[in-house]
């Protein structure tokens, strides 16, 4: 391995990867964002909006997000409607993730057992509260596992921002595969630099999981 | 008599095609024990549950202190903050420690003082024996445990009236005198009960009043000793049979 | 009505064309996905045994896999076995490769799962019945297995194909590539195409996900 070649080009990957962090950050916020309020019109059952979610979560779910930029890339523009890469690219994301997000929302509200949310009634709280201090925490550690694993999961699904032109890290070593033929550097460089991004979060993310898990669960 | 708390008249509750209750009246006073007992499935919970207004009624009234309990009222909130229930599988927030558990609905459905809250709590978990677990976790309880935080839970709110819906059904047998000890404690105190149970033994110690109950309505009513040892019908004496074991000895066969 | 760049699909084969595209595409997953069950199933039975060994070599397996963005192990076969082994892949190959890889992994934790949703009182109850080690696994495990993976090995033929997606990336001629070339060639008589089209491949990618996905949920609601 050409070790020169590989220290000239840290510097254009760790931009690249910050890129793909920053976009990757964006969008799954916004998807978390999404994700709560669709599972929000669900639950409390809201006329119409509840339809509009279900459709959403369909067509999410069952297309690539490759398609999903492109069409918002390239489609949309033609009807008026203008993004840049970067937008375009959090988009897409939040798009997609909106509805796994949701789901595991949704896993977690189902999971608790009817009988807690009617005892919680039973004290005299009201529905806010009951979804604030009873409902809402549990749902939440019960979705912690779903979660964290869509955090991932999205992470890896921002490789194909380079079909939109986004200079991330797939871009970058594409580019560098082209031009130089240095297949081997480029990919190592490529793999180390998804490593650094996507380590520490599922790291990080299994010590949440072991965290919640031992936080007063099983009844 | 002393002041009515709870009225219930003419109660009527439908699943489905299903009758469950047809047409119950039923009067508790304060300072009363009232325990229902009967068979399985006769409803007995879901008349808990309807005085609680957990579930919606095709008929009838049901009244604490004058006013209608019902899943339309709007002070219901309020209305169930009088209404202390107690569950067969405890209930417990598991996300929430016990004094967190006791502490929740005082402080936000009431909107008491913390440090008042606080203190109470810690005072009536001493009474019941928990002092010391004020800071664990539900799953590090035994199951006696927490039904002992889910009755102090209940008390904290300053019920007027207490329903305990097969508080023991789902403990080991060990640990079934330690909560009913507890709620022998408060009928002592002079506290409103409302118990559904299949302990009769336990029945017949803390009850003013036992109300037999089977296929959603009421058989038989009356004075515990009397109950039980001079069961007035057919049904009763029926139910009380199952609870009495005689083997035939002569027809045994030693083969 | 304002053009929406739908007319070019009427024009000429574009929409066979694309049809076709889609049919690379359904190819390349379908065969990824009848490896994947079957060396998945295999090593899913292999890690459920209690070899130490086998468990820390699937588990590898199965980390390494999944860390990994497909699209970066699709460019280190790709563009990566060129260089270090010479080997010349096509495109198709070397998804086909890939998405093996990545769906055997997947299956075989599916299968273990599974195995081990069971809990240890059925295994005992079977064998407390006088059951041999075969028996129990033929008809008390495996049943109960199997019905709670089908409806999961189907949810693994749609994320597949939603995969497939990627080979666009290393050259391959599949759907969205046909797109591109039909936006390209009309580019001048038609020039909202990208609209049009590119929304009639997301209809396409849908109804060919969205059926198979109603299915799986189908399947698993009733046999929960």
């Amino acid at each position: 391995m050409d070790k020169e070649f590989i220290k000239q080009y840290i510097p254009l990957y760790s931009e690249a990867a910050l890129l793909t962090v920053k976009i990757g950050f964006l969008g799954i916020a916004a998807a978390i964002i999404i994700g709560l309020v669709c599972e929000t019109i669900v639950y409390f059952k809201i006329p119409v909006l509840r339809r509009i979610v279900s459709v959403y979560i369909e067509i999410s779910r069952s297309t690539p997000l490759l398609i999903q930029l492109f069409f918002i890339y390239y489609g949309l523009p033609k009807i008026g409607i203008r993004t840049d890469a970067q937008m375009c690219g959090i988009a897409g994301l939040a798009f997609l993730g909106g509805s796994y997000m949701a789901e595991a929302f949704r896993s977690g509200v189902e999971a608790i057992d009817v009988i807690q949310e009617e005892s919680a009634y039973s004290l005299g709280l009201s529905k806010l509260q009951t979804v604030r201090y009873v409902l809402l925490p549990q749902a939440i550690s019960i979705s912690a596992p779903a979660l964290i694993a869509n955090v991932i999961f999205l992470l890896k699904e921002t490789s194909v921002f380079s079909a939109i032109s986004l200079m991330d890290l797939m871009f970058t070593a594409k580019d560098l595969i082209g031009l130089y033929y240095n297949t081997t550097e480029s990919l190592f460089l490529l793999v180390v630099f998804y490593l650094l991004i996507l380590l520490p979060v599922s790291v990080i993310g299994s010590l949440i999981e072991r965290r919640l898990r031992h936080a007063g669960y099983g009844v | 008599m002393s002041q009515v708390i709870l009225e219930i008249s003419h109660l009527h509750k439908v699943f489905d095609t299903v009758t469950v209750i047809e047409d119950l009246s039923l009067t508790v006073h304060e300072g009363e024990v009232v325990v229902i007992i009967g068979p399985s499935g006769c409803g007995k919970s879901t008349l808990l549950r309807c005085i609680n207004a957990l579930e919606t009624i095709q008929g009838g009234e049901i009244k604490l202190h004058g006013n209608t309990v019902s899943k339309n009222s709007k002070d219901l909130h309020e209305i169930r903050q009088k209404i202390g229930m107690v569950f067969q599988n405890y209930e417990l927030f598991p996300h929430m420690t016990v004094l967190d558990n006791v502490m929740l609905a005082p402080v936000k459905a009431q909107g008491r003082k913390k440090s008042e809250v606080r203190e109470e709590a810690l005072a009536l978990l001493k009474r019941v024996g928990l002092e010391s677990k004020a800071d664990s976790y539900p799953r590090q309880l035994s199951g006696g445990q927490k039904q002992r935080t889910a009755i102090v839970r209940a008390l904290c709110m300053h019920p007027e009236i207490l329903l305990f819906d097969e508080v023991t059904a789902a403990l080991d047998p060990q640990m079934v005198r330690e909560v009913l000890e507890v709620i022998l404690d408060l009928a002592n105190a002079g506290k409103t009960m409302l118990v559904v149970t299949h302990e009769m033994q336990f029945a017949r110690a803390v009850a003013d009043r036992i109300v037999f109950f089977d296929d959603g309505q009421i058989i038989e009513q009356a004075a515990p000793d009397e109950f039980f040892d001079h069961p007035k019908t057919d049904k009763a004496k029926q139910f009380l049979n199952t609870f009495t074991f005689e083997r035939d000895r002569s027809t045994t066969n030693r083969a | 009505m304002p053009d929406m760049g739908f007319d070019v699909l009427l024009k000429g084969k574009n929409f066979l064309r694309l049809l076709g595209g889609l049919g690379v595409a359904l190819k390349i997953s379908l065969m990824s996905v009848l490896i994947s069950i079957i060396l998945g199933t295999v090593l899913g039975i292999l890690w459920h045994h209690n070899n130490l060994f086998i468990k820390a070599v699937m588990r590898s397996y199965l980390e390494v896999i999944r860390i990994m963005p497909q699209l970066v192990l699709l460019f280190i076969v790709y563009f990566g076995t060129t260089r270090s082994f010479g080997w010349n892949l096509s495109g198709e190959t070397a998804s086909v490769i890939v998405f093996s890889l990545w769906g055997t992994a997947e299956m075989s934790d599916l299968v273990r799962g599974a195995l081990i949703s069971i809990s240890a009182h059925q295994y005992e109850s079977a064998f407390a019945l006088g059951l041999g080690k075969a028996q129990v696994y033929l008809y008390v495990i495996l049943p109960q297995a199997i019905r709670r993976l089908i409806p999961l090995s189907i949810n693994l033929v749609t994320r597949m194909i939603k995969t497939t997606s990627l080979v666009l990336m290393i050259g391959v001629v599949e759907i969205i590539k046909v797109a591109q070339q039909i936006i390209e060639a009309n580019r001048m008589s038609s020039k909202n195409a990208a609209f049009g089209v590119y929304l009639t491949v997301f209809v396409m990618y849908f109804l060919a996900c969205w059926p198979i996905s109603l299915l799986a949920r189908k399947l698993e609601k009733r046999w929960r």
